[in-house]
């Protein structure tokens, strides 16, 4: 029935074990066949589950072997899938084969092409282990491989120090949020037994009443893991930074899939949220503040591609406020609606990038309206559902979002209204980028467009973009029914009509130029705030000061610590004692007779005196 | 010589005794290669009068048998030492056996 | 009594020469000193009973090792600086601590000899039993000690040997060849 559920991870897993053994000796063309081959598999096994699981309308598992087992302690290899794990796999496989499409163009001038698709490949297995794992402890190996392929693939071109940093920083900040839910799971096991999904929801539900401590305990570190791996407050800085790699890596995993990874796990686990209510606010509460601070920051920014992040950072906080509320199946629809549209976002970006000779900054760029048409539709519509302009994809999942907020019973239009102005700086954000890079004079002239390879995958996502909005996902029998958004009227009129205002005032501001914002921006308020947002509220300097270099100062200070001391003072004895043994080794004969003496006459003393053997 | 021999044993043994110290003092304190032979010579010579004093007591000819198998290894060792004697003063230029100091350390 | 009178004097004498040669500055000097302490141990050999012993000391020890002594010594030749450069290796103060040892050594002698009073049986073993023993028991040992007269004669005609003769031969020992001492050839 579902026996070929193991093979959705695993052909991308031999894809990269061929890859990564035949670095550099396999022709470019084999390369991307294998590479984009082996993901475009894994999206047709993913279309017969999709298939099957309709039919059948119930879930589907298999159990592969026994991983460990000890001292009752025994977790399985065991896949399953549902209507959650359903969406999740159509988005990584689909969007990920239109991006493994896009990256064989791309990176094709790259000598390191095949190693490029090797890490590709492995991140795509393990999203797929991650989404696919029966139990908490599967889920944490594919959480840690797309943590390591993360790592590789932002510091691809090594060769740039800066590259490297950005990569470590990424690795490091999201290694605290794993440390986090690592010891989330050790809890969960010590008090439940066992970390399957189900038997864990179970056995959560029997054991802990609402509310308890150690339960919160144990949601609050999960969530930690989650705010590592989704870039949400505190742990978002390594985002903008992680930019450095290649624009497909940014596409796939700091857009569409791996950032995900910490919303499909709240998901998942949403029946341990459920029973803490404190837990499940602050999942709202992260969100909302991380969803403002990020859009303020994309406002001052230059660079395209980290508009484009801090964007992803505030988007993805609207996932997690939708998770807070209790919009669970809101949450999962935007994340997919978000995949398509970020997706193609960054791919256009790549390719205004690629024609205009890596020329990142949006302040050199301008009028590419018509040399550019691909991308420039592109990033038209990416842009429009990206605001949630109606009648784009966007729009539905977010709508759904903020009016769910709405209905929140601890503080719903508190969170509304968060929701709100982060939709309204989107929009400004979002087509300001638009009108300063498309429209205007052009200060950099671009090459040729790029070929059919990457504006095929760029039409595909326009396409879901747009209509993706009336995909139903099948949801419906994982998680709770949410109490249905209450139209009425003021809110519901509100809500989409604050993009499109948001679009008017970008116009004015940055197309037509009608209202002059400097009296504001040079003032000396206005110069500070931009460069307090620009910093992203100075979150890197506030690590730095705090975490970083208390950090460093201790290291270097202990440098010659206990344990160090310890060991060298033993090496220093030894070394004495042995310059003091060198000393008898005089090499001169007379020395050597004279010792010997001197052991004689010391043994025949032993001997006669203490002997006790034939008494002279 | 007859039966009333009244020579102490100890005194004979004692005699080998010293003779072999007096012998062993030499090769401690001489540098002089040559003069370490000789008091080696004197270690051996003691060593064999005891092996004849100690034979005679028994009254057997055994003691005199370790004598000539002494003197033996004697020749053999004075052979060989007075060869390397030429070997070491060809290559230090002197008969020091402090000069022959490489395995120092 | 007179075997006992004999005894003691020519102890007497075999340790006086014994000392002097051990303490001499001149090898030539010393090897005489020597040669006489050889003679002494010999009458002592003959006073004890072992007449073969004492004539092989002489005939062997006395005659045929300290000539080869002689022989090494005016081979090498030295004269009067060799005189001059013992007295360099030799001084006063190198005499304490050895003679510490050798003193307790001597203590440790005296300890184990002092307990028993054994008077030798005048037994005299003459060669004819000497030599039915070494055909008997000890033939094996004649043997061996064969061998290493072997060895040492093979050792000694090596070493003694100039390295500058394989020098045409083998080129790597060339160094060797110019060393200082080599005079004669």
């Amino acid at each position: 029935m579902a026996d070929y559920i193991y093979l959705i991870p695993l052909l991308p897993l031999m894809g990269f074990l061929l890859l990564f053994t035949t670095l550099g000796n396999l022709p470019k063309a084999l390369v991307a066949l294998v590479g984009v081959g082996s993901v475009a598999s894994s999206a047709m096994l993913v279309l017969l589950t999709a298939l099957e699981f309709m039919t059948l309308r119930e879930p589907l598992s298999t159990t592969l072997y026994t991983w460990i087992n000890v001292g009752g302690f025994s977790p399985f290899v065991s896949f399953y899938v549902d209507g959650l794990t359903l969406t999740m796999l159509s988005v990584i496989t689909g969007v990920g084969l239109l991006i493994h499409i896009y990256s064989s163009l791309f990176m094709l001038d790259d000598k390191d092409y095949s190693r490029f698709f090797s890490y590709m490949n492995l991140f795509v297995s393990a999203m797929l282990v991650l989404v696919l794992a029966d139990n908490l402890l599967l889920l944490f190996v594919g959480w840690e491989g797309v943590g390591l392929c993360s790592y590789l693939l932002v510091g691809f071109w090594h060769e740039d120090s800066a590259n490297g940093a950005a990569a470590r920083k990424a690795f490091i900040v999201t290694r605290v949020g794993d440390t986090a839910m690592a010891i989330g799971m050790f809890l969960l096991f010590a008090h439940l037994g066992t970390l399957d999904f189900a038997p864990m929801t179970a056995a959560a539900v029997s054991q802990w009443p609402e509310g308890s401590p150690t339960l919160t305990i144990a949601c609050l570190l999960l969530l930690g893991g989650a705010v590592g791996k989704s870039a949400q407050l505190p742990l978002q800085t390594w985002l903008p930074d992680a930019m450095a790699g290649p624009t497909p890596v940014s596409a796939l995993i700091h857009a569409a899939t791996m950032v995900t990874a910490g919303v499909y796990l709240i998901a998942r686990t949403h029946d341990l949220f459920l029973l803490s209510p404190f837990a499940l606010n602050t999942v709202a509460v992260i969100g909302a503040a991380t969803l403002l601070m990020a859009a303020f920051t994309a406002m001052t920014q230059h660079d395209i591609k980290r508009i484009l992040a801090f964007s992803t950072i505030s988007q993805i906080g609207y996932m997690f406020l939708a998770l807070g509320v209790g919009a669970w199946a809101s949450g999962i629809f935007h994340l997919m609606t978000h995949a398509f549209f970020k997706a193609l976002l960054f791919l256009a970006a790549g390719a205004v990038i690629y024609s205009l000779h890596h020329e990142h900054n949006i302040f050199k760029m301008g009028g590419l309206r018509r040399k550019l048409p691909v991308a420039f539709w592109s990033f038209l519509i990416g842009s429009a559902a990206l605001a949630a302009l109606p009648f784009t994809s966007g729009f539905y999942s977010k709508d759904a979002i903020l009016l769910s907020a709405y209905e929140n019973a601890w503080q719903g239009p508190l969170l509304w209204g968060i929701g709100l102005l982060g939709a309204l700086l989107t929009s400004i954000y979002s087509f300001r980028l638009v009108f300063i890079v498309f429209f205007g004079e052009a200060k950099t002239e671009p090459s040729q467009p790029a070929g059919w390879l990457m504006a095929a995958p760029l039409l595909v996502l326009c396409l879901l973009a747009l209509v993706g909005g009336f995909i139903v996902i099948p949801v419906m029998d994982v998680f709770p029914a949410a109490t249905g958004p209450a139209h009425d009227g003021l809110i519901a009129i509100i809500t989409p009509a604050v993009p499109i205002v948001g679009v008017v005032i970008a116009y004015l501001i940055f197309l037509s130029h009608s209202i002059d914002i400097s009296p504001w921006t040079d003032s000396k308020i206005g110069k500070a705030l931009n460069r307090f947002w620009f910093s992203h509220w100075a979150m890197d300097w506030l690590y730095d000061t705090f975490i970083v270099k208390p950090y460093a100062w201790m290291a270097h200070v202990n440098r010659m610590d206990i344990v160090d001391w310890f060991y060298n003072f033993t090496a220093d004895v030894v070394r004495f004692l042995h310059d003091q043994a060198t000393q008898s080794q005089t090499g001169q004969l007379r020395t050597y007779a004279g010792v010997m003496v001197l052991g004689l006459a010391a043994i025949t003393a032993i001997a006669l005196f203490y002997g006790g053997g034939t008494a002279p | 010589m007859n039966e009333a021999v009244v020579i102490p044993m100890e005194h004979g043994l004692l005699l080998a005794g010293i003779l072999f110290l007096i012998g062993l003092l030499g090769v401690l304190v001489r540098r002089n290669i040559i003069l370490i032979l000789m008091s080696l010579e004197i270690m051996l010579n003691a060593c064999g009068l005891a092996f004849i004093v100690a034979g005679a007591h028994w009254g057997v000819a055994d003691g005199q048998i370790m004598f000539m198998l002494i003197l033996s290894i004697a020749a053999a060792e004075v052979s060989v030492g007075l060869g390397l004697l030429l070997q070491a003063h060809r290559r230090f230029g002197s008969l020091d056996v402090d000069q022959a100091s490489r395995m120092r350390g | 009594m007179l075997e006992l009178g004999l005894f003691y004097i020519a102890a007497t004498v075999s340790l006086i020469s014994t000392i002097l040669a051990v303490t001499r500055y001149n090898a030539a000097h010393a090897l005489i000193y020597l040669i006489i302490s050889l003679l002494a141990s010999a009458i002592i050999f003959y006073l004890v009973g072992a007449p073969f012993a004492a004539v092989l000391e002489v005939v062997i020890y006395a005659g045929a090792i300290m000539v080869l002594f002689v022989f090494v010594i005016m081979l090498l030749n030295l004269g009067q600086s060799g005189d001059v450069a013992e007295h360099v290796l030799l001084r006063p103060g190198m005499w304490i601590f050895p003679s510490v040892l050798c003193v307790i050594l001597f203590v440790e002698i005296v300890y184990v000899l002092q307990s028993s009073e054994r008077l030798l049986k005048g037994i005299v073993v003459g060669p004819k039993d000497v030599g039915l023993e070494l055909f008997g028991p000890y033939v094996l040992a004649v043997e061996i000690a064969s061998m290493l007269l072997l060895a040492g004669l093979v050792g000694a005609y090596h070493l003694g040997r100039r390295y500058f003769i394989d020098v045409r031969d083998t080129p790597t020992a060339q160094p060797l060849a110019a060393m200082s001492g080599d005079d004669h050839e």
